[in-house]
Formats: C-alpha cells, sequence, structure tokens
C-alpha cells in the first residue's frame, strides 16, 4: 500500500495535474484506488495543495522576492517557535525556516516593488521584539526553481535511429 | 607493380569477409528520416537523459588538472577496482581488479575483443535471434559462424535450454546470450539460465553475457550469468555505463572474466585500441561512487513510460508483452499482416513515428517492430495516438 502511495505521490510532486486515469496508465495502479489513495493523503494533509510552478518573468509580471535573515533571542520555553509563527502569519512571508549558522530564521519575502518589501522588513520584522538583527538580500534573477532549471535546460542530441 | 600486371586475376578493394556482411536494417530508415522534420522517434537507443551533472563535472575537473595521459591497457587500476567491488557487492562475484577486469571502449568493443580471443575460423557460436545487431558481425569478422536459435513471442522471447542444445556440433565453441535483451526487453530468470549453464558445462562451452542493461529491470531481477555456480571462468561478462548512466557518448565499458581469456583479450586491445578514453574511465569512477541514486531515479521514470507504452500499444491492438528489462517494447503487428519493414516505412511517411522493423534483428524478429521508451511521456502518448491512426487506417484498406 505504501509502496502504491510513494509511487502516486511521485508522480502528482512532478504533475499536478496528472488524472487518476493517467496514474493508473503510468503504474498499473487501479483508477479506483488511485482515487481513494489520494482523497486520503489530502484529507490526513500529506498532499497540502496543487500547485503550479509558473516562471513571471516572462510575462512581465513585476514581483519583487528578498531573502531575509533574522537574527531573534529565543525565548524562554518557547524558543524560536513563537517568534516564528507570528512572522509566519504575514502573507508576504512566503516560506520560512529555521536554520543552523550566522543567523536563525531564513525567509522569503514576496511583494510588488522593492520599497514595499523595505518597508516591510523594516516595520513589522525589524520592529519585532524578539528580533535582534536582519539582513535582506533582494533575489536578481531565478535559475533553478523547485528543482527545475528555468531557462537554457539542455537538449539531447541522439541519433534518431540507433541498434 | 603496375595495375595492369593484375589484370588476370579478378581483384575486390573490399575483402571478402567484410562483402559478405549483411547492410544494416536500419540504414534505410536513418536516410529517410534526416529529411523529414516533426516525427517522433521511437527508434532510439539510448536514454533521453544527458549524463547526470555531478558524473560530467567529474570529467571536467580531470581535464583540468592535466589528466590526459594513456592509460594502462587494463584501463584506470582504480576503476577496475571500483568495479571489482562493484560486482562483488551486487552480484556476489569476485574478480581480480588486477588481471581479470578489462575496461573496454564501450560494449561493443568488448563483444569484439571476446569474439576475437575465442574464435578459430570456422568456429561456431549459438546465437538466440532476434539478435542484437552487432552479434552476428562480430563473430563473422572473428572468423566464426553465428548460429540462430530463434524464440517467439509464445516463450517470452526466452531461449530454451532444448533449443541450444538442438544446435550444438562439435564446432560449437560458444553461447551469446543478452539480457536484459535489446530488441525484446526480456530478461531470463534465473531457473532457465541454470539450463543453460549446465549445457556450456556438458559441452565444455563459453558463455559471452552481454548484461549492458543490467541495471535497468522491472519487478523482476537481472542475473549475472557468472554468478551461477560453476560459470565464473566459462563466462566472459560484458557490462557498460551507457544505459544505466546515461553515458553512452563516453564509449566505456568493461570485460570480465578468468585471466587467461582477459590477458587474450587485453593483447588484442593493447594493439587496437590501447586505452579507453581517459576522460569517460574518469567519469565511470565518478559514476560508480555515487551515481547510484541516479540510475533509481532514471529507472523508475522508465517504469512509468513502460507501462504508458504497453498499454497504448496492446489497446490499438498489436500484442505486446511486458518487457522486464532495458527499454523496449517489442510489439506484434502480425495482425496487419506486413512486413515489419514495410510497416515501419509506411508508418513514418504517414504519420511521422519511427520504430525500428523486426526483421532488423533477424528472421524470427519479423512480424513484430522495436518501439523504445526512452522519450518523453508526452512523446509516448502523441506516438500512441499516431500509431493508433495508421493502424486504423491499415485495416480499413483489408
Amino acid at each position: 500500500m505504501n509502496e502504491k502511495r510513494l509511487a502516486i505521490l511521485q508522480i502528482l510532486e512532478k504533475n499536478a495535474r496528472a488524472t487518476t486515469q493517467d496514474i493508473s496508465r503510468m503504474t498499473g495502479i487501479e483508477e479506483t484506488v488511485a482515487a481513494t489513495t489520494i482523497k486520503e493523503c489530502e484529507e490526513n494533509g500529506i498532499i497540502v495543495k496543487y500547485k503550479t510552478l509558473i516562471n513571471w518573468d516572462l510575462i512581465q509580471q513585476e514581483e519583487v522576492r528578498a531573502l531575509v535573515e533574522i537574527r531573534v533571542t529565543p525565548k524562554r520555553d518557547l524558543g524560536f517557535d513563537s517568534v516564528a509563527e507570528r512572522i509566519a502569519r504575514f502573507p508576504e512571508v512566503r516560506s520560512l525556516s529555521l536554520v543552523s549558522g550566522n543567523f536563525d530564521l531564513s525567509v522569503v519575502l514576496a511583494g510588488q516593488n522593492m520599497k514595499d518589501l523595505a518597508n516591510f522588513v523594516a516595520q513589522k520584522l525589524a520592529a519585532l521584539e524578539d528580533v535582534s538583527s536582519t539582513a535582506t538580500h533582494f533575489l536578481l534573477k531565478r535559475y533553478k526553481e523547485d528543482g527545475v532549471v528555468l531557462e537554457g535546460e539542455e537538449d539531447v542530441h541522439r541519433l534518431p535511429i540507433a541498434p | 607493380m603496375s595495375p595492369q600486371n593484375r589484370t588476370n586475376e579478378k581483384r575486390y578493394v573490399i575483402s571478402e569477409r567484410v562483402r559478405s556482411l549483411s547492410p544494416s536494417g536500419i540504414r534505410k530508415f536513418f536516410d529517410l528520416l534526416s529529411s523529414m522534420e516533426g516525427v517522433i522517434s521511437l527508434g532510439v537507443g539510448e536514454p533521453d537523459f544527458p549524463t547526470p551533472w555531478r558524473i560530467r563535472e567529474a570529467a571536467i575537473y580531470s581535464i583540468e588538472k592535466g589528466q590526459t595521459n594513456y592509460t594502462s591497457n587494463y584501463g584506470l587500476l582504480s576503476l577496475r577496482e571500483e568495479l571489482s567491488k562493484y560486482l562483488t557487492d551486487r552480484y556476489g562475484v569476485v574478480y581480480e581488479p588486477v588481471d581479470e577486469i578489462l575496461v573496454t571502449v564501450g560494449v561493443s568493443e568488448g563483444l569484439d575483443l571476446a569474439m576475437r580471443a575465442i574464435l578459430d575460423p570456422g568456429d561456431e557460436v549459438i546465437i538466440p535471434e532476434p539478435t542484437y545487431v552487432s552479434y552476428n558481425p562480430c563473430v563473422t569478422l572473428a572468423g566464426g559462424v553465428p548460429v540462430p536459435v530463434p524464440t517467439s513471442m509464445e516463450t517470452k522471447f526466452h531461449v530454451r535450454a532444448e533449443d541450444i542444445r538442438k544446435k550444438i556440433t562439435t564446432r560449437t565453441k560458444a553461447i551469446l546470450i543478452g539480457y536484459p535483451n535489446n530488441p525484446t526487453g526480456a530478461v531470463m530468470p534465473r531457473a532457465e539460465l541454470e539450463k543453460i549453464a549446465s549445457i556450456a558445462e556438458e559441452h565444455n562451452l563459453i558463455v559471452i553475457s552481454d548484461e549492458v542493461y543490467e541495471r535497468l529491470v522491472y519487478d523482476t531481477e537481472a542475473v549475472c550469468f557468472a554468478s551461477i555456480p560453476g560459470m565464473r571462468d566459462r563466462t566472459i561478462s560484458l557490462g557498460g555505463f551507457s544505459k544505466s548512466y546515461a553515458m553512452t557518448g563516453w564509449r566505456i565499458g568493461y570485460a570480465y572474466s578468468n585471466a587467461q581469456i582477459i590477458e587474450a583479450m587485453m593483447k588484442i586491445h593493447q594493439y587496437t585500441m590501447l586505452c579507453a578514453p581517459i576522460q569517460g574511465q574518469m567519469a565511470a569512477i565518478e559514476a560508480l561512487r555515487t551515481g547510484h541514486s541516479f540510475v533509481e531515479e532514471m529507472r523508475k521514470e522508465y517504469d512509468i513510460r513502460r507501462n504508458l507504452m504497453v498499454s497504448g500499444l496492446n489497446k490499438i491492438g498489436l500484442e505486446c508483452l511486458e518487457p522486464q528489462g532495458a527499454f523496449y517494447t517489442f510489439p506484434s503487428i502480425k495482425s496487419l499482416n506486413m512486413p515489419s519493414s514495410e510497416f515501419a516505412e509506411q508508418l513514418l511517411l504517414e504519420e511521422k513515428v519511427a520504430v525500428v522493423p523486426g526483421s532488423a534483428f533477424g528472421v524470427s524478429g519479423e512480424g513484430h517492430i522495436r518501439c523504445c521508451y526512452a522519450v518523453s511521456q508526452n512523446e509516448i502518448e502523441e506516438a500512441l495516438i499516431r500509431i493508433d491512426r495508421f493502424v486504423k487506417k491499415v485495416q480499413e484498406k483489408w
């Protein structure tokens, strides 16, 4: 069962639009089994949501992203969790992780323009009581996202007929 | 000596041996294809992935470090050591890196060396058919005589030991097998291979086992023929990096057998090839050290494509066994009552899908076509639509 579930999840992770019929043809798992498995995964939160990877650069949609390094003074008993939960609630925050090294929280922000994001960092993040410092890095160009090289993926030049 | 002095006898520029080789059955399609656009080719014979970046990067680094020399005739010792370890870990066979493993220029060279090392003029080599296109010519060029043993869909393209036995004569020197098989995708179960092993023992034959597709098997095990008891010193095993690691262009293969045979093969290799290219050997070391997960990832992807292809072909009505290895399906087109070369040619001209006619792999390949599924899922889907349309057209003409 777990093996089938794994196969289904791996397909959906690559292509969220794969139908149960597609999955059945790709794996030999019965369509009804695939459908129940997916439903179960949706219900218990294994499948969080279905997402599309879009290269926004190609349609001139202005969006600015920034990577922010945050240093935090951890709270007694609560550690980093309470401040992390606070930060996570802002819609501007696209991802948030606790990391090892010179800073504590790694945040990816998205916004309309650099000014918006700069204001957000200054007024919301840096101003939080437990935040001791921030360093903001604006993303200039995306080369690879979610394991996919966005531009210049290499072609394979094969002989069309080979023994 | 002026040419006039020779006019009494008819002399050919090309040797009799080469003239006797039949032309490749796929050349015609190659020429046709190169003049067409929008073709989906299921006629390919290699992975559609580029070599994993880690492996390429290792080769680039070796060039930067100035590793641009000849290597030992046997190949880099560190590569042979990695191979020896790999074979022991994976199949439990033990071969000495120093004198029982030879790094070759692809499996193709290994095959040629094996034949030239063991055959005297007129020696016979028994080969199951459908046959990979190089096997017969390699035997012929080495002065031997290929003896085909037909197999069919009814026996899942497994060669039966009793059929091999019937072909044995006083001149039989060797049996040449290749599983997982190109073109059929067949994988022989251990029990059936053991029967072939006992024939080899009984008649004192050498077995050449081409295992280049060993890592690409689905829901079954690939048997290393040399791991069958008694076969270690009787088998010349051929392996390679092309299919497992998507390294076709690097031209790196290997042969392992007893030291006497490997030395004989090395003797030919040193005079004709000297050594395999060093960059390829450096890349192969990296592949063995860190490439395992990549092989598994590709194998899973092929498995998905295999399911798509097999179910699609059967739905169209081209009866197709579930291949257990390599990346080929070998569906039957017998229901359409047309020669495979005609099927392939018309399919290409009318629907722009390239396949390889089964007749390219010997008489018993007739009535089949070879469709490779090392192409993207989207291309498989589109090819199936076109093949379906083509088959319906042919059926309507009746």
